[in-house]
């Protein structure tokens, strides 16, 4: 009983090899099996971020949101997916149908490729593969490919230019994003997931917790949500690079964003808030996923809180802010954590942490002193006086009138 | 037939074809995917022999990196889709020639190897390979100054870039 999905596995195993399988099938089925299970769940579990999503939305913007199917409108979401499949399915005119079909499957699939690291409990976990870290950044950028295939297949120029933004934006905002996913590798002495959430004691936000808000921020702009939206920017190309999309289609962009959005948020939870760990988690396997759902839930709030409450950044705003903020911050904080941990090599944890998090805070407060220095200069900059634009016909009125 | 061998025979097949159409695709973009295809490819033929760094560094580097880049240099371009004419010339039979023989000559060589026959050797357990490649990298008795020569070469191409993209103000 402690450890019913290792258990439920063993027994599987038993009844294929007692009907004669090799042992080689008998691995592939139990494999596929765990990935359509896996597969299924996390989609269910979307369906439901659908309504949370709108009713933190709605509550956010001071409305009550969903509430007439279902209790709390719980049911509004399954009634969404039905309109969505029964709505019509629209090829735009020049438009690449095979690339324009492929793009929002690989939008999804590749967020659903990315529950494979992630641990649920002690035991259970897709793949406890020995790069993990990596392949989240792999798994990654092959979305990036969905969604340039979006925008190039739907023959729209809208589309087009969200693609191209999306790019610009997912290539800068990489680099802060790996960077700050190599402090918990440097501190754990290891890419696989399951080592770095049994390294945690105490978690990382605790030690590091400058890289835990860095990754936040570049898995905010990876995501492109608002105040990093700038590739689905309504008021400026309408709906980006699924513009064209209908029906399921569009759909499966949405679920996508929205799973991504929790997948993230379970990445960060995993890496930087103890993953499956809490109390009386030895005891009861059973209790890893939900302290997991509870912390990836977590991030995900404060995900929905930022994008309710920002406004979105311009695109120059948005690549110099990487570039010249993130970027530069992150490269410090991983050359700073890497000399201190090989310079406290055999240290007391408490003072191990204690150092570390000193080091984390002393980095904020120069950044933030930096921050205060070029917003003084900034300020100055926009209050000069500068050279008024005027109509030509203005001054031929003056010019008139004073005569 | 294992399910392994099985897994390596779509792969290389898949891969293989990818990479003809990439050659034969009119269309810029469908070749620029199809190439992604056959890196994938590549990518899961190291994850069958139990390399799985160079598995992930396989897609972060040709798929995320190098393949977007094209296709994002291919989308600035005009008339991706309208190419009209032959795609081969008249020299295409020396081409396969030469590929004939380049590939003939890289089989016998290969067959020679004494590796060629062996099969792939079961890794032992908690074998953690990226530790070994990272100590590799950077022991003297390793691969440091390739490692370290690099290095500065990517610098430089990055001061290089840095410098031939600075707008001088005058």
């Amino acid at each position: 009983m402690s450890d019913p999905v290792n258990s439920i596995a063993e027994w599987l195993r038993m009844i294929l090899s007692g009907w004669g399988l090799s042992e080689g099938l008998i691995t592939l089925i139990l494999a596929i099996l765990g990935v359509v299970i896996l597969a299924t769940f996390v989609l269910v579990v979307d369906i439901l971020l659908v309504w949370v999503e709108r009713k933190m939305v709605a509550r956010f913007q001071d409305r009550l949101g969903p509430n007439r199917v279902g209790p709390f409108g719980i049911i509004q979401p399954i009634a969404d997916v039905i309109k969505l499949l029964i709505k019509e399915d629209i090829l735009p005119v020049g438009a690449d149908k095979f690339i324009f079909n492929l793009a929002p499957v690989i939008a999804l699939a590749t967020v659903l490729l990315l529950w494979a690291v992630v641990p649920f409990a002690p035991t259970v976990i897709g793949a406890d593969i020995n790069v993990a870290v990596l392949y989240v950044v792999a798994v990654g950028s092959i979305g990036t490919l969905g969604i340039i295939m979006a925008g190039w297949a739907s023959n729209n120029k809208y589309a087009l230019l969200g693609a191209f933004r999306t790019v610009a934006q997912m290539i800068a905002y990489e680099v802060p994003m790996i960077i700050a996913l190599l402090i918990p590798v440097l501190l754990a002495r290891s890419m696989g997931m399951q080592t770095i959430v049994s390294a945690q004691s105490p978690w990382y936000i605790f030690v590091v917790p400058l890289a835990a808000v860095i990754l936040f921020i570049s898995s905010i702009a990876e995501l492109g949500r608002t105040p990093f939206d700038i590739s689905e920017a309504e008021s400026e190309i309408v709906a980006g690079f699924h513009i064209e999309y209908t029906g399921m289609k569009f759909g499966l962009f949405y679920a996508g964003e929205l799973l991504h959005a929790l997948t993230v948020s379970a990445l960060i939870a995993t890496l930087f808030l103890g993953g499956w760990r809490g109390p009386f988690v030895d005891q009861v396997p059973l209790l890893g996923p939900v302290y997991l759902f509870v912390k990836a839930f977590l991030v995900y709030y404060l995900i929905m809180w930022i994008r309710y409450s920002f406004p979105r950044v311009r695109i120059d705003q948005m690549l110099g802010f990487n570039w010249k903020f993130l970027t530069p911050l992150a490269l410090l904080l991983l050359i700073v954590v890497a000399i201190l941990d090989k310079a406290m090599v055999g240290v007391d944890t408490v003072w191990y942490v204690l150092v570390m998090l000193g080091a984390n805070l002393l980095i904020v407060w120069g950044t933030v002193l930096i921050l205060r220095r070029y917003a003084q200069i900034e300020r100055v900059r926009i209050a000069e006086e500068r050279p008024e634009a005027r109509a030509p016909e203005a001054e031929m009125g003056e010019l008139l009138g004073q005569e | 037939m294992t399910v392994m061998q099985v897994i390596f025979l779509v792969t290389a097949v898949v891969s293989l074809g990818g990479a003809v159409m990439v050659v034969t695709a009119r269309n810029l973009i469908h070749a620029a995917l199809w190439l992604i295809l056959t890196l994938f490819g590549v990518a899961v033929m190291y994850g069958l022999m139990s390399a799985t760094f160079f598995t992930v560094i396989q897609v972060v580097i040709y798929i995320g990196a190098i393949a977007i880049l094209m296709i994002f240099a291919i989308m600035l371009t005009r008339r991706v889709k309208q190419e009209p004419g032959s795609s081969v010339n008249k020299g295409w039979w020396l081409a396969g020639l030469m590929a004939l023989v380049l590939f003939t000559a890289l089989v016998w060589m290969l067959s020679t190897w004494p590796g060629f026959q062996t099969t792939l050797p079961e890794l032992p357990e908690g074998f953690d390979s990226i530790q070994v490649l990272g100590t590799a990298l950077v022991s003297p008795d390793g691969y440091v100054i390739p490692f370290e020569i690099a290095s500065v070469l990517l610098l430089a191409a990055l001061i290089g870039a840095v410098a031939v993209a600075w707008e001088r103000k005058s």
